[in-house]
């Protein structure tokens, strides 16, 4: 059953470690909000409103049109136990607002988890599309032909002047938010990261940490995404965060030179000491785990470290995560158990040929 | 630095959020951040629902719309209401969710400085569906030559010029056509 291959491989195409640009942009993330005309916002709908919309979605999923795109399959948020739901979030498949929040919440699942449709989020419908890399027009041209395959069969709720009309007044307009997961290492190393956070800031940009919506960046990982919904065209948001993020990985790349030929000794120094500290551990944090891989990442990128691949790297991002650990592990897990665990299965994959 | 909420256990989680230049962080140990609700690194409490709600209820417009009503007490009896699902505009600015679609239209220009402040714009200039929005989309194509025209004229290309007013005519008689 798939549902079960979802769970148990951290695997998902965003994860390859391809793509444009794949050095310092790990994945590229474009959400479609839409909502249909004829029912209430999720947050106002009964529960037979709410199971019709799923229904609905499930149907132009399933149908003709769709099955070019991929094959879906739905999950129902219901029959997830907490922790299958976590995994879920932690492949960033669903937001955590749809596994805790939602009513009658459901995604449907491309077999290859480059789309995930979430159904009664905060809107009735989220498309996501997930690529690895650099590739934020591809991202946008995949999600709006899905979205056009909806609109052929759904009731949008439209409005001329304002757009596609969402549940939040931050989403209005294009309903679209494009994003892109940056690492960052050498600008963190070099102190200049605040001053290009606050600049972001003021070009309609945000950054956010690597999962959701208010965390602080660990491991070197920035998420950053269009602010303004309203006023811009589609391809005006997507050429922005382009820009913006292409100005970012140049400055990362210069930044890495030169650390480089400045400070190759302490730089090669960290890099090897947190390889060898991840080879050997036998307990460790999250969070020290995420800043040590980032070491690592950086150690592949610049040619420090040769045997282990960013793929492997990618998926110890998902693979470390506690919801992750203890559904490999098949039982819930103390923080303890859970930092032995992830001490383990990095050795392991670190160490792997 | 130790937690928080607990006080005992050293954070390990540090939540930050910047909105328009305004940030505010939180310090928890994993165990408290589990407890609260945080999935990884920290989610649902900071939602963007509560800076949200700050936002609206800065609103200058409903502050003015208040002191009104209690000066008034015609206008105090009929709060602003969305006819499709009931939803007061107070309502909205304490979740800072909408109801339904039609609370778009039922609450109106009120939205246009909501708007303004989190998009600098009021009006939708992307994308337009193919089938609900066939008219829309003639209609925003012609405002887009018609500006291309103006643009053309004001530098002298007339012939590009030209060209953009056979393109104005073909979709106006589009547009008559299907009327
Ligand atoms: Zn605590
Ligand atoms: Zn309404």
């Amino acid at each position: 059953m798939s549902l079960q291959r979802f769970m148990q491989y951290p695997w998902s195409n965003w994860m390859k470690g391809e793509g444009p640009d794949a050095d310092i942009v790990i994945s590229t993330r474009l959400r479609i909000a839409r909502n249909l005309r004829q029912h209430p916002f999720p947050l106002l709908a009964t529960d037979s409103q709410a199971e019709e919309v799923v229904n609905k979605v499930a149907e132009v999923a399933t149908s003709d049109a769709m099955q070019k795109v991929g094959s879906f399959e739905q999950v129902k948020m219901e029959q997830l136990s907490p922790l299958e739901k976590r995994v879920l979030v932690e492949k960033h498949l669903i937001s955590p607002n749809l596994a805790e929040e939602s009513r009658k919440g459901a995604v449907l699942l491309s077999e290859d988890e480059s789309v995930s449709i979430m159904v009664n989020e905060e809107d009735h419908i989220r498309i996501q599309v997930f690529l690895p890399g650099f590739q934020l027009s591809e991202a946008w041209e995949a999600g709006s032909r899905i979205d056009d395959i909806f609109e052929k069969n759904l009731n949008y709720a439209f409005n001329e002047n304002r757009g596609y009309l969402t549940s939040c007044p931050t989403n209005v307009g294009t309903g679209i938010r494009a994003s892109v997961m940056l690492h960052l290492p050498a600008l963190v190393m070099t102190q200049q990261i605040n001053r290009i956070l606050q600049a972001i800031n003021q070009v309609g940009l945000v950054v956010r940490g690597l999962y959701g919506e208010g965390s602080e960046a660990v491991g070197n990982l920035f998420q950053l995404s269009n602010q303004v919904t309203l006023g811009m065209s589609e391809s005006d948001i997507i050429s922005n965060l382009y820009s913006v993020a292409n100005q970012i990985i140049q400055q990362e790349r210069e930044a890495r030179r030169y650390l480089s030929e400045h400070s190759r000794t302490a730089l090669e120094d960290r890099i090897c000491r947190s390889y060898g500290t991840l080879l050997y551990a036998r307990t460790v944090e999250s969070k020290e785990a995420a800043q040590r891989l980032s070491d690592v990442r950086l150690g592949i990128d610049l040619g420090i470290i040769d045997n282990v691949t960013s793929f492997t790297l990618n998926e110890l991002l998902v693979s470390t995560q506690p919801g992750y650990l203890q559904q490999a592990a098949g039982q819930k897990l103390t923080a303890e158990q859970r930092d032995e665990r992830r001490a383990r299965l990095i050795r392991e994959k670190l160490s792997a040929k | 630095m130790n937690c928080q909420e607990c006080g005992k256990r050293p954070a390990t989680l540090h939540l930050t959020k910047i909105v328009n230049g305004e940030k505010t962080e939180n310090h928890l140990c994993e165990h408290c951040a589990q407890e609260k609700g945080h999935f990884v690194q920290g989610f649902g409490n900071f939602s963007i629902n509560n800076l949200l709600s700050g936002l609206l209820n800065f609103d200058p417009m409903s502050k003015n719309a208040a002191q009104g009503a209690m000066g008034n007490p015609s206008t105090a009896t009929k709060p602003m209401r969305c006819e499709t699902c009931g939803m007061t505009y107070a309502q909205f600015s304490k979740s800072g969710r909408f109801g339904c679609s039609d609370c778009y239209e039922h609450f109106g220009s009120k939205l246009d400085p909501l708007f303004r402040r989190i998009h600098g714009n009021t009006n939708h200039v992307g994308k337009v569906p193919e089938r609900t929005g066939g008219q829309i989309k003639i209609r925003k194509e012609l405002e887009q030559l018609k500006s291309t025209l103006q643009q053309y004229i004001a530098t002298e290309e007339f012939e590009k010029a030209a060209e953009m007013r056979d393109r104005i005519r073909a979709l106006e008689q589009k547009i008559a056509q299907s009327q």
